[in-house]
């Protein structure tokens, strides 16, 4: 690739971003601010309650007389009218978008509903009857893979979707002749990088041409274009794809909105309206899109000096209850730099891919860096620990020599440029890690918990589409054809006066692209940055585009500016021509300056850029023999480096290879096991820099995520598969508190393989810091089985040992977990009341009665003398749904004892449990004692368990107050009532 | 008081950014839906619906609020302000949007307007307002692009700003 030259100044300048203005004045477009037609109806989707189970029936009738309602469609209605989505891997399984016999993650879509609003649609929800079986839930990876395991899928008879062993070198000789083998076992946790704007879809169906027309917040890749035109059963030009022209933020994620696009879809189809859904926040942590957690065993052979001479991974991906397009991409993203910055000749790899009752998996960013850097820099660490070297000296004595660039990996990466050891030298310097050692001394002998921990990584960018194909076997590629590239596309435009503007498929997430353009444009054609405008929405059925389009992989720089430039030089070459006859010079003497083309030689001899670009407009017929029009040009862009996968599966998995090196100092409480980041260095070489003032944005942006990642963020599920983290209050991103400023360090070695030699910069925090903060934190507890998030809690178990159960019971049993892991609540109480135990058993036996006391009822139904069945609507914080309670009485004896047991099933989770009442006449009247074991799991476990538990118990007092006043005695007690109202107070919200 | 009706709109009347409107809602709408939806004013924006994220913070009565936390029926008779006032001449900036702007306080700007609402409530009543403050200020709030530093940055320089025009000759 032959390097542009450039001349303008824009490229490399801080300039003000053309974006902002609108954003700043609320005039920003976002999915959900975009007009649509009038007669636009909205969508909600039922979602399951259950980690695991089976559907036996969905009764949608009462959703469907609900005025307002439009139409209601089950699995079944929708798998009518689609096909299984395509699945990346040869497994004999099926994966939809709502679930059609079996739910198998909390927060599957199970019915959809569309109406005249949200509002009502939501209400209709409501009154869906859904009959579950529930399954037993598993989890944990390991545990899937049990002979006893419960299988999610029956038709592929395991929960191993998929496994492949790698070889290259000869690691087997070189563990045999090392001096030492280090290993570790890392289980890297689950998060996402949730943006703060959710998903949102408008769909529209046309019957007379069978076309659908999408607009959605997707990102990209536009792969996924394919999958989502298959699915719906349409060739590629009848699924027109749009995005809005502004995005509240992606990291990845909102390659996850396709199955809803296949969903909105088929609702505007089914109910002959366009329709919209935008998705709240609770579903949005629950079901949108997560990273994926993995196993990894990690070995290392090492020579007695710390070179790292072969490594040995297994790895062990859970992808979530479906493999989604374009899982097990994570797996593989990495495939080509598996050694890192390293240079290591000998790798085997063992990967394996294992479904497991979770939100299916997809794009965050960092993609696989994460996890495999976690595993390979806490091994780094390890090593230097056990052969007594500083882990600072093992990283150096491994990385690339500068002199072997462009350097080829075992895996068959292809690291493009850098000079690794200078890059971690001026870090170490500028970065004063002298310093901060001395600070670690000195707060160690103060008796204080201080650790310093490093992280060195290659941060890939621009992926080679063909690299998910390692998953296959050689065989199996021969058979369905090579697949690789990155098409990166750009088109420039002049139109009758003058003017340019950009159009790319790049599909900005709010990094600023239009800016970016406008300056390599406008540089590369002489022009003021204000007379280029760029336009970045996308429309499939209008504009160049291509599978790679999109933005992930960080290929913005390297790939679409890069892009950009080179369409916007064919266009210059073609206008030098034209000018040159009007300058009465030879074409390679124009220059294009401040607007216009001049003899460079004589400046006085000068033309308009207007003057020379209008005129394949208007007077085309002048123009030179053998040039073509300066209207528009389309640039498709890939680079040769990026092949399919070689026979022996050597893949060069990524077009760009960014450096960076990261320090930082910790200090942990030994009080309260909280971790403080004292000082953060993070050095970048990402080749050339465009826009400074972007480029530190992004690394700011992923260092803050990289921080929640690392102490905070985590989806945490129950054993039966209940989502515990469902709401912001649950799964903490860091505030402006949480979030250190890291000092941002630069060295650039420009991409010899990128047009305008840029790589991609926005991921690669996310891939270092986590690590290097556990390094740390390693460093000053001396713990090695460092596990994320480093929440004060597990700290403190490091620090102290667990928690030990207090000595004297408490009043209240605490929370325990059920056998098949929900949240077990048991509590006890009296009342006195006056009436006689005779009327206070009658009472209990009364559905009227019943009716005034649960609370939340609107219905009691006796079904036999035994049993009821109840309709109620309970709010717990922001989670408001309807329950059917099914009671049955038993262990009767009259007036005396009675045993209540019943299930409650809803939308938003389930319960059960039994209560012993025991009615004892007094002077007075009677007294109520009763006690009761509760179960609670599904979505209402996923409003944190803080709240539930505290409310759980407020119901259940609630009832017995009830049945005390209405017995004529028994003030509630004052402090649950206050708990209401603080409950109220907090949430503010009394639909 | 007339007697309210779930299942009915019942009007609302309120001061909107400097002008009286009278708007239609349900009982249970939120205000953030009555901007948004009913009235059109898409600058408020909602990440969450429960009163975390702060993006849709908007001032009620000169107060920072959460939209989404409010039912539309509450702000009868107050007045609410949103995004869309911030600059008195929409071709321009306010000192504050500007300094965003200049210290790249944003990415995807979907954070920015509760930000900005916020930050505007602080400028007022505390100029003085340092480092400190203004993260505390800022601590209501979730954004996902920036890591806060930019932000806080073109919060300082706006306070700077504000503070030299208001001494001139200082
Ligand atoms: S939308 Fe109101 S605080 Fe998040
Ligand atoms: S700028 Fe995107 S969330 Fe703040």
């Amino acid at each position: 690739m032959t390097r542009l030259e450039t001349t303008g100044g824009l490229i490399g300048r801080t300039v003000e971003r053309v974006e902002d203005a609108g954003l700043l004045t609320g005039r920003g477009r976002y999915i959900d601010d975009l007009p649509v037609r009038r007669d636009t109806a909205h969508l909600a989707i039922l979602r399951s309650p259950h980690g695991h189970a089976g559907i036996s029936a969905i009764n949608t009738h009462a959703a469907r007389a609900l005025p307002g309602v439009i139409a209601v469609m089950t699995g079944a209605d929708v798998a009518r009218l689609t096909r299984s989505m395509t699945v990346g891997v040869k497994a004999n399984v099926e994966c939809w978008p709502i679930a059609r016999d079996r739910v198998r993650y909390v927060g599957e879509p199970v019915a959809l509903v569309v109406a005249e609003n949200r509002y009502v649609a939501e209400d209709a929800l409501d009154l869906i009857e859904v009959d579950y079986e529930t399954l037993a839930a598993v989890i944990d990876p390991e545990k899937a893979l049990a002979a006893d395991a419960p299988v999610l899928h029956p038709s592929l008879g395991t929960n191993l979707i998929n496994e492949r062993a790698f070889r290259y070198g000869d690691p087997e000789k070189a563990f045999a002749a090392a001096a030492h083998r280090v290993s570790i076992r890392i289980a890297y946790p689950r998060n996402s990088c949730t943006p703060i704007e959710t998903y949102g879809v408008i769909a529209e169906y046309d019957p007379g041409e069978d076309a659908y027309d999408v607009t959605a917040n997707f990102q990209g890749p536009f792969s996924i274009h394919a999958v989502i035109s298959r699915a719906l059963n349409v060739p590629g030009n009848r699924m027109r794809l749009r995005t809005p022209p502004d995005s509240g933020g992606s990291f990845g994620i909102k390659q996850g909105v396709f199955p809803y696009v296949i969903l909105a879809a088929v609702a505007a189809r089914v109910s002959a309206r366009p329709v919209k859904w935008i998705e709240d926040r609770l579903e949005h942590l629950t079901a949108s899109v997560s990273a994926t957690n993995r196993v990894t065993t990690l070995e290392a052979a090492v020579t007695a000096d710390g070179r790292i001479t072969a490594l040995s991974w297994d790895q062990l991906e859970d992808c979530g209850a479906h493999l989604r397009a374009p899982e097990p991409a994570t797996l593989y993203r990495m495939h080509g730099n598996m050694t890192g910055a390293y240079a290591i000749e000998n790798v085997a790899i063992r990967n394996r891919v294992v479904l497991t009752n979770k939100t299916p998996t997809g794009l965050n960013r960092g993609f696989g860096g994460p996890q495999i850097y976690f595993a390979l820099e806490r091994l780094v660490h390890k090593i230097g620990d056990e052969l007594l070297l500083d882990p600072l000296d093992v990283i150096r004595r491994n990385l690339v020599p500068a002199d072997a660039f462009p350097y080829r990996t075992a895996t068959g990466g292809l690291l493009d440029s850098g000079d690794y050891r200078a890059a971690l030298d001026r870090a170490t310097t500028e970065g004063r890690l002298d310093a901060l050692r001395r600070q670690r001394d000195a707060a160690r002998a103060q008796g204080r918990l201080y650790g310093i921990g490093y992280a060195a990584v290659v941060e890939p960018s621009v992926s080679n589409m063909g690299y998910i194909t390692t998953v296959l076997t050689p065989e199996e590629r021969a058979k369905a054809g090579p697949k690789n590239g990155a098409q990166a596309v750009a088109t420039v435009a002049i139109d009758p006066l003058g003017s340019v503007t950009v159009k790319v498929a790049s599909v900005p997430q709010g990094q600023g692209h239009r800016t970016v353009l406008a300056q390599v444009v406008a540089e590369r054609l002489g022009l003021a940055m204000d007379k280029v405008r760029v336009n970045t929405e996308l429309d499939t059925e209008r504009d160049a585009w291509s599978i790679a389009s999109g933005n992930y992989a960080s290929r913005f720089a390297p790939a679409v500016a890069g892009a950009a430039a080179l369409a916007a030089d064919r266009i210059r070459a073609r206008l030098a021509t034209i000018a040159a006859r009007q300058l009465n010079v030879t074409p390679d003497r124009v220059d294009f300056r401040a607007g216009t083309l001049l003899d460079r030689d004589n400046p006085d001899n000068a033309v308009s850029f207007g003057r020379v670009a209008a005129a394949s407009h208007w007077a085309p017929g002048t123009l030179p023999e053998g040039t073509d029009q300066t209207i528009r040009e389309t640039v498709f862009w890939t680079p040769d480096e990026l092949q399919a996968p070689t026979a022996a599966d050597g893949i060069n998995s990524s077009l760009c290879h960014g450096f960076i090196f990261d320090f930082c100092g910790v200090e942990i409480d030994r009080k309260t096991g909280q971790v403080r980041i004292d000082r953060y260095v993070t050095m970048h070489d990402c080749g050339r820099i465009l826009h400074p003032g972007m480029v530190d944005g992004q690394v700011r942006g992923g260092f803050a995520q990289a921080v929640g990642a690392a102490l905070y963020e985590e989806y945490a599920y129950g054993g039966d598969g209940s989502f515990l983290t469902g709401t912001l209050a649950d799964y903490l991103i860091p505030t402006v508190m949480e979030t250190p400023e890291p000092l941002i360090l630069h060295y650039e070695t420009p991409s010899p393989f990128t047009p305008l030699g840029a790589k991609g910069v926005g991921e690669g925090n996310c891939m270092s810091t986590p690590v290097c903060i556990a390094n740390a934190v390693a460093d000053a507890l001396g713990v090695e089985d460092i596990r994320l998030p480093l929440s004060p809690s597990r700290v403190s178990e490091w620090l102290y040992g667990e928690e030990r159960p207090p000595s004297k019971p408490l009043d209240q049993t605490p929370v325990a977990t059920g056998a098949s892991g929900e949240r077990m609540l048991t509590g006890s109480g009296s009342a006195e009341v006056t009436a006689t135990r005779e009327s206070v058993w009658a009472m209990l036996l009364d559905p009227n009665t019943l009716k005034a006391i649960i609370p939340g009822a609107h219905e009691v139904r006796k079904v036999s003398d035994t049993h009821f069945r109840a309709e109620v609507t309970l709010g717990i914080g922001p989670v408001k749904g309807r329950y059917r309670a099914d009671i049955r009485l038993s262990d009767m004896v009259e007036p005396e004892t009675v045993t209540l047991s019943g299930g409650t099933e809803g939308a938003l989770g389930s319960g059960r449990g039994t209560g012993r009442v025991t009615l004892t006449e007094t002077t007075t009247g009677t007294r109520i004692d009763y006690r009761y074991e509760a179960a609670i799991g599904g979505k209402v476990a996923s409003v944190g368990g803080r709240l539930l538990d505290g409310a759980a118990r407020v119901v259940i007092g609630q009832f017995f107050q009830a049945l005390a006043r209405h017995a004529g005695g028994g003030a509630p007690p004052s402090a649950a009532a206050g708990f209401i109202q603080r409950l109220l107070h907090l949430f503010g919200r009394h639909r | 008081m007339p007697r309210m009706n779930a299942a009915r709109k019942h009007p609302v009347d309120f001061t909107l950014n400097g002008r009286t409107v009278r708007a239609e809602a349900e009982n249970r709408m939120l205000l953030s839906d009555l901007l948004r939806h009913e009235i059109g004013l898409t600058g408020t924006h909602v990440g969450c619906e429960h009163g975390v994220c702060g993006a849709c913070t908007v001032q009620i009565d000169g107060r920072p609020a959460r939209a989404c936390l409010t039912l539309a029926q509450q702000v009868r008779g107050g007045d609410v302000r949103t995004v869309e006032a911030l600059s008195r001449d929409p071709a321009e900036l306010s000192p504050l949007q500007a300094a965003f702007r200049r210290h790249h306080g944003l990415q995807c700007g979907f954070c920015t307007p509760g930000i900005l609402m916020s930050l505007d409530v602080l400028l007022r009543e505390r100029p003085d307002a340092g480092r400190e403050d203004i993260r505390e200020h800022l601590s209501g709030h979730l954004c996902r692009c920036t890591g806060y530093a930019t932000i806080v940055e073109a919060a300082l320089a706006a306070a700077e700003e504000q503070r030299k025009e208001e001494k001139p000759n200082v």
